[in-house]
């Protein structure tokens, strides 16, 4: 039996705009930016939902309504439904209509899509937690599988996310992670004694995430027939093929013209032209299949570049400089019981800030660059540190 | 085995008798060319001195004819000063600007017998000095002739060009089969301001030669003192004239010491407007945080770029700029101004637009309080300064002789 299991990961960071030094002392409004200058977060979600969250959940929505055997899954963030909210009801509005379905399943993260697993284990659970309830105010569901940001995991975060109750956990199935073994299993990771842990199939997610519409790639053109037939022959050697990615894969990173929403709309019937084949969720995945062994993760792996490790957020030292200032007013933020200083701290935290100081790849104008919206990470990281002064100064001078 | 190829090279300026930019790049892409298997001969207008490279030298004032000496000097870069002068129609130096049309012009006029005793397939001038040199060869040999441009007269004078040399700058390049330029703003300099056709200019971006950059550590105390006491240091290095804009600088200085006022400012060079900056200070009240040290050669040229916590080139036309190379190879961050052709292969570097001076202040700011900013720089730009050689460039330039 085959299940297709599919994931998509729906997010959006409050990005800081061009902050000077000057600003510090003068100005509060980090991330509210209007204009063509700067990262103007209304703008960005506007223009992604219009070519991707609105026409992707239109294509889920009448594969629901058309295959009762479909399934799909999300992550979304907190800070991206806060912002949907603020700027684009209806796309909110849409994720909605799809959880309603029943078929469709919305997964368990931290709210700000940080890495404070990293570095406080408290501000973790309280991430959670807020996210948890974030989910229950939108869709009227409760979480049961968690992933962490970025697919960062180890047996410490299985160890410490059963403990919340979670029956699943989601990882990275990359070779030189897994070895020989198949990302097509459920697996129980070590330490833990009833969490099942799924895998992200990377080659079959990636042929859909990233080399849909590349040219030089031998299988060019993708199609659905074709992708099926991939699934098919995973038959006989595993239970469940986890094909996950970005959402903005539909119609962003793929746009329309490259036919990436026909591919979506073709491929469940293909799918399920084979008997054997269907549709899961995660949890469905976890309460169907057996874990097939224990698999030991004693370091932190992500879905990150070909590295997949933490390098693209704390590759280099700009990046250690700015989560370690970060993390070092966590006590007095939140000690501070102002609400608004501690929303900005938690704003602060999302792991996008830490991306986009990364400089392994930017000579090569690869996807870092791509996904910036400042001109260079040192860039990213001055308008970072200056914001992160000007907050410190709020804490300290809370007269001012 | 196929013949060498024989390039007749034209050049007005050659180190260490060099008054800027133009002679350190010839001589790095010469020598990168003479290592490519191309046998080269570089012309210069009169005998400096003896030179040790892997190529032979002709110097035109040494021929079997009589000519005077000339006693102007040989000054590729005239300085707006003096631009100005010439604008409003008075000679400078007494006949300073007369003698160096009438050296240009006899600098061409002994090309010819150079070109008639000198076997050649190609011949390179670089820069409107020697584009005269340049055509008059080709008038001698009928080979391919290749004008590679340095610096422009719009760049040198931000737009207020002097009408002889522009005119000598576009004559080079209209004749030549082939124009070279240091960037792509270069090239578009050149199609926008002279009209040259684009399918003729290729982009030749300059090199730079890391021997003797790893020598002459440790020549007197430089700048360490200031260091011990705290402060950090930034430096300008180059011409003090309007094309560099060194009144950015300072201004960006006072904007800067309001916030912080352990930085010291450093200039470094001369220049037609070193006293109107040294006024300006003064008069910013910041005399005592600009440092000016004259011009710098050798091993305190390098200190000065060792000992500086970062190096800014606040250009406001800069067809290539060599100067944030060096200064990386040594081990400093650099924050360099949009309208640079280094710019074009740095990308590890803090850019600004020259007129931004509260984003140049800024820069200046994140950089002196975040040694992790300052380091990361340093690391990634050396690494990609490294990258930046003369043999790319003289093979970009055998790949423009083949095609002609």
């Amino acid at each position: 039996m085959s299940s297709v299991c599919f994931y998509f990961h729906v997010h959006q960071p409050h990005r800081i705009k061009k902050y000077r030094h000057f600003n510090i002392g003068q100005d509060s409004d980090y991330f509210n930016y209007k204009g063509n200058q700067g990262p103007d977060n209304e703008f960005i979600i506007q223009k992604v939902s219009e070519k991707c969250y609105l026409p992707t959940n239109a294509v889920l929505l009448e594969l629901l309504n058309k295959y009762p055997e479909f399934r799909v899954s999300f992550s979304i963030t907190g800070v991206i439904l806060e912002q949907f909210e603020q700027y684009s009801p209806e796309t909110l509005e849409s994720f909605q209509k799809l959880v309603d379905t029943g078929r469709v399943e919305i997964l368990s993260e931290t709210y700000y899509h940080s890495l404070a697993f990293l570095y406080s284990k408290e501000e973790f659970w309280r991430q959670v937690m807020m996210h948890r309830k974030k989910i229950e105010e939108i869709f009227g569901v409760t979480p049961t599988v968690f992933r962490n940001t970025e697919l960062i995991y180890s047996n410490e975060v299985a160890q410490e996310v059963e403990k919340m109750g979670y029956k699943g956990i989601l990882s990275e199935g990359a070779d030189h992670i897994l070895g020989w073994r198949s990302p097509n299993f459920v697996y129980r990771p070590k330490g833990t004694k009833k969490i099942g842990l799924l895998l992200k199939n990377y080659k079959l997610s990636d042929d859909i995430a990233f080399r849909f519409s590349a040219r030089w790639w031998e299988e060019y053109p993708l199609t659905a027939e074709k992708f099926a037939h991939w699934v098919n022959q995973t038959n006989g050697n595993g239970n469940v093929v986890n094909l996950f990615m970005d959402y903005e894969t539909f119609g962003e990173h793929q746009w329309a013209d490259t036919g990436i929403f026909d591919f979506l709309r073709a491929l469940p019937e293909h799918v399920l032209a084979h008997p054997d084949n269907d549709f899961v969720t995660p949890s469905e995945a976890i309460e169907r299949y057996e874990p097939m062994a224990e698999l030991d993760f004693p370091f932190y792996v992500s879905w990150a570049d070909v590295e997949r490790d933490l390098t693209a957020w704390l590759g280099n030292p700009m990046q250690h400089d700015a989560i370690r200032k970060l993390y070092s007013m966590e006590k007095l933020v939140l000690g501070s019981k102002n609400k608004e200083l501690i929303e900005d701290w938690r704003r602060l935290t999302t792991s996008d800030h830490f991306y986009y100081m990364c400089t392994k790849w930017f000579a090569d104008g690869d996807v870092h660059a791509y996904f910036s919206p400042y001109e260079s990470p040192y860039d990213a990281f001055r308008y970072y540190m200056n914001v992160l002064k000007d907050l410190e100064v709020r804490v300290l001078s809370p007269y001012a | 085995m196929p013949k060498k190829m024989r390039v007749l090279m034209f050049g007005w300026e050659f180190p260490p008798y060099n008054s800027g930019g133009l002679g350190p790049a010839c001589q790095g892409l010469a020598r990168a060319l003479a290592a490519q298997n191309i046998e080269l001969v570089f012309v210069l207008p009169k005998q400096l001195g003896d030179f040790r490279e892997p190529f032979r030298f002709r110097f035109a004032n040494v021929l079997n004819m009589k000519i005077a000496e000339i006693n102007a000097l040989l000054v590729p870069y005239i300085t707006s000063q003096k631009y100005a002068l010439l604008r409003s129609g008075m000679s400078v130096d007494g006949n300073y600007a007369p003698t160096l049309y009438e050296e240009v012009r006899r600098y061409a006029y002994l090309a010819r017998a150079i070109a008639e005793q000198e076997e050649h397939d190609v011949i390179h001038a670089h820069d409107w000095l020697s584009f005269g040199a340049g055509m008059e060869a080709q008038d001698v040999s009928g080979k391919p002739f290749v004008a590679h441009i340095h610096a422009t007269e719009v760049d040198r004078t931000a737009g207020h060009v002097n009408q002889y040399i522009y005119d000598r700058e576009r004559e080079g390049m209209y004749t030549a089969n082939a124009v070279a330029t240091v960037s792509d703003h270069t090239k578009h300099v050149v199609i926008d301001h002279y009209g040259i056709e684009e399918r003729k200019i290729h982009v030749v971006h300059n090199g730079v030669l890391t021997d003797g950059l790893e020598y002459g550590r440790s020549t007197g105390p430089g700048f360490r003192q200031l260091k011990r006491m705290g402060y950090k240091v930034v430096l300008f290095l180059g011409r003090i004239t309007i094309m560099k804009g060194p009144d950015y600088f300072i201004h960006a200085a006072k904007k800067v010491l309001e916030y912080d006022s352990k930085v010291i400012f450093v200039m470094t060079g001369s220049g037609d407007m070193e006293g109107e900056m040294m006024d300006l200070a003064a008069s910013l009240g910041i005399a005592d945080k600009v440092i000016f040290t004259g011009f710098l050669r050798g091993a305190e040229r390098l200190q000065a770029y060792r000992d500086a916590d970062l190096f800014v080139m606040p250009s406001v036309s800069e067809p290539f700029g060599l100067v944030p190379l060096e200064s990386l190879l040594l081990d400093t961050p650099v924050l360099i101004s949009k309208q640079s052709g280094v710019s074009e292969v740095l990308s590890h570097a803090l850019k600004a637009d020259f007129w931004d001076v509260d984003d140049i202040a800024d820069k200046i700011l994140s950089v002196v309080e975040h040694p992790s900013l300052k380091s990361e720089l340093a690391r990634n730009g050396k690494r990609q300064a490294q990258s930046c050689t003369w043999e790319k460039a003289a093979n970009r330039c055998i790949q423009i002789y083949n095609c002609l």
